[in-house]
């Protein structure tokens, strides 16, 4: 390919290529699109700080955190699933059944440890049985997790018999109302989550061929990568997710509600759109799911703040997601 | 002009003989006898619906013929998958190129025999290692691309092709196997591939090439087989052959 070298070919030695100078990359379209979630979070905290004093003191900030621990950790869930280019539907009914499982097995008398396992182990389960029934059975994914969103909704009231089981441990408090610094136990275990997933998404053979998948799936199972697993590994993942979510729910509350948070659902796809990672798969990464929450989070903690009637906040992320995707064309 | 024997020399790298196949009630493959000579080009012609694409994929373990034997490196019917030919050094050059836009040249070269560090009970890709790698594998055969950190999404069609072809020689592939490598590709752009064709030669990996353009294949084959409704009509040497020739070979015009 002689004819088609260039001069600088060559020239440069290191692997990552051309860094063009930051002005030019600031003024790059893809650029917005690529980091809409920290420009977001950054605009509202700044309209926000303006508009409102108390939004930038320490108390408020850990508040924030804190509260944007449960989406977070779902949004990364969530990211696995849309990175192999499907959705997962079911994730706040897993969270409710988690923590109805959670606080059932307290009850029961096992000790919190175990009832946590237990919830992490059920809604993974949930997850696996989305991806087997959405590669093995051939069905699309908006279907299997509409399907199982409903099923484990329904398994989730028949075992509490609709009743909010307390949970009354020390472990749990803890868990909810520890902090250092500003951060609490429960943001700074979100932040965990996040490091494993990027190490595992970026650092793995198991991320490459995620993304592979989610890219390509034709490319990556004619290079021999077993597609239909990698799918599986992702609702399970996903699933995890969710048990972890629905630990941190369960702490946050102090009981296991038999009540499903569809805003949650509606947040954490909202989240990886903002993100940037893309729905038709292959494309992401998971600081920007993260931001997302985040941003989302701000958002109804400052509206809440200039005493705007709760009413409108779905409105507001309405826009705010539409809006996203409207920047998300721009992404090369 | 050699009429086909039916017995493959022993030297030859991939040979098979007797093939049969069928889909149902359609006969794709009749007592097809082929060979591909090591470092040689080998070319394999012939019109829509004649078995090229049938033979190949047999070859590679795509298919199971039905009758038949194929010999690969002394073992007789080696593969009962594609991946299995893969690991024995079989490398197809798929016509969609089986890249992934999304991940860069780097990855894609090196898709699904990562590098890994072993770091305590995990194993991390090593980036670095694959980059180098990378680089090298372009350089070997003269790829420009701006980067091994580029997207292949950005990469015009030869440059996708040439990094598809790559990726199979990397592999430390003994055979490789094209089917129909510049059909989608403007003139440079082929002209582009088919030097790299030739390097693969220098470099002593056989070719079995796939294709529809009779001129590519006197430049580029040292033998070229032709085929017709499912069965082998003639092989030839390709410096002594003419292209009107291969043409009323294609066509069974006499």
């Amino acid at each position: 390919m002689s004819s088609e070298r260039t001069p600088t070919f060559g020239a440069r030695d290191t692997d990552e290529g051309r860094r063009p100078s930051w002005a030019a990359i600031l003024l790059t379209p893809s650029f917005w699109a690529d980091w809409a979630s920290a420009v977001g979070l950054i605009g509202l905290v700044i309209l926000f700080g303006i508009l409102q004093p108390v939004f930038l003191t320490p108390p408020n900030i850990q508040a924030l955190l804190l509260a944007s621990a449960i989406l977070i950790v779902l949004s990364i869930g969530q990211t696995f699933v849309v990175m192999t280019a499907g959705i997962d539907l079911s994730l706040a009914a897993s969270v409710m059944l988690g923590a109805i499982v959670l606080g059932m097995t307290n009850a029961a008398g096992w000790g919190i440890g175990t009832a946590c396992i237990a919830a992490l182990l059920v809604t993974s389960l949930i997850g696996f049985l989305n991806g087997l029934l959405i590669t093995l059975g051939k069905i699309p994914d908006f279907v299997v997790t509409l399907g199982s969103l409903s099923a484990v909704t329904g398994l989730a009231l028949i075992l509490s018999g609709g009743e909010p089981i307390m949970v009354g441990s020390t472990f749990l408090l803890r868990l909810a109302s520890g902090s250092i610094g500003i951060f609490g136990y429960p943001f700074l275990i979100a932040v965990a989550v996040a490091a494993i997933s990027h190490v595992v998404l970026y650092h793995t053979r198991f991320g490459i061929h995620l993304m592979a998948t989610g890219g390509q799936q034709e490319s990556a199972r004619s290079l021999g990568i077993h597609t239909g697993r990698i799918r599986v590994a992702a609702y399970t993942i996903s699933g995890l997710c969710a048990g972890v979510t629905s630990i941190l729910l369960v702490s946050r509350i102090g009981s296991a509600e038999p009540t499903i948070n569809t805003n949650l659902l509606l947040n954490s796809v909202a989240a990886v759109v903002l993100g940037g990672v893309s729905l038709f798969g292959g494309r992401g990464s998971i600081l920007g799911p993260l931001l997302g929450a985040l941003m989302l989070t701000t958002l109804v903690n400052g509206l809440t703040l200039l005493s705007v009637s709760a009413f409108y906040q779905p409105l507001a992320v309405g826009f705010i997601v539409v809006l996203a995707a409207l920047i998300m064309r721009y992404q090369k | 002009m050699i009429a086909p024997q039916s017995e493959a020399p022993p030297e030859a790298i991939l040979s098979c003989s007797g093939l049969g196949k069928h889909f149902g009630p359609v006969r794709a493959l009749t007592d097809v006898s082929f060979w591909a000579m090591p470092g040689e080009v080998t070319a394999l012609i012939g019109d829509n619906g004649a078995g090229k694409s049938t033979l190949v994929r047999c070859l590679v373990g795509v298919h199971r013929p039905d009758e038949g034997k194929i010999r690969f490196d002394g073992r007789i019917n080696p593969f009962s998958s594609p991946d299995e030919a893969r690991k024995s050094g079989i490398e197809t050059v798929h016509q969609n190129l089986a890249l992934v836009d999304e991940l860069t040249v780097a990855q894609n070269l090196y898709l699904n025999r990562e590098i890994v560090r072993r770091i305590g009970p995990f194993n991390f890709l090593d980036r670095g290692a694959m980059n180098r790698g990378a680089h090298a594998m372009l350089l070997r055969l003269s790829i420009n691309v701006p980067s091994v950190g580029q997207r292949v999404r950005r990469l015009s069609g030869g440059q996708r092709q040439a990094i598809s072809i790559c990726r199979a020689v990397g592999a430390g592939a003994k055979v490789v196997v094209m089917d129909e490598p510049t059909a989608a590709l403007g003139v440079q752009e082929t002209a582009n591939v088919e030097a790299l064709i030739r390097r693969l030669k220098e470099e002593k990996v056989s070719v079995i090439l796939v294709s529809h353009n009779f001129d590519q294949v006197r430049r580029l084959s040292d033998q070229v087989w032709v085929m017709r409704a499912g069965r082998v009509v003639a092989s030839v040497r390709s410096a002594e052959t003419t292209g009107n020739q291969l043409v009323a070979l294609v066509t069974g015009a006499n």
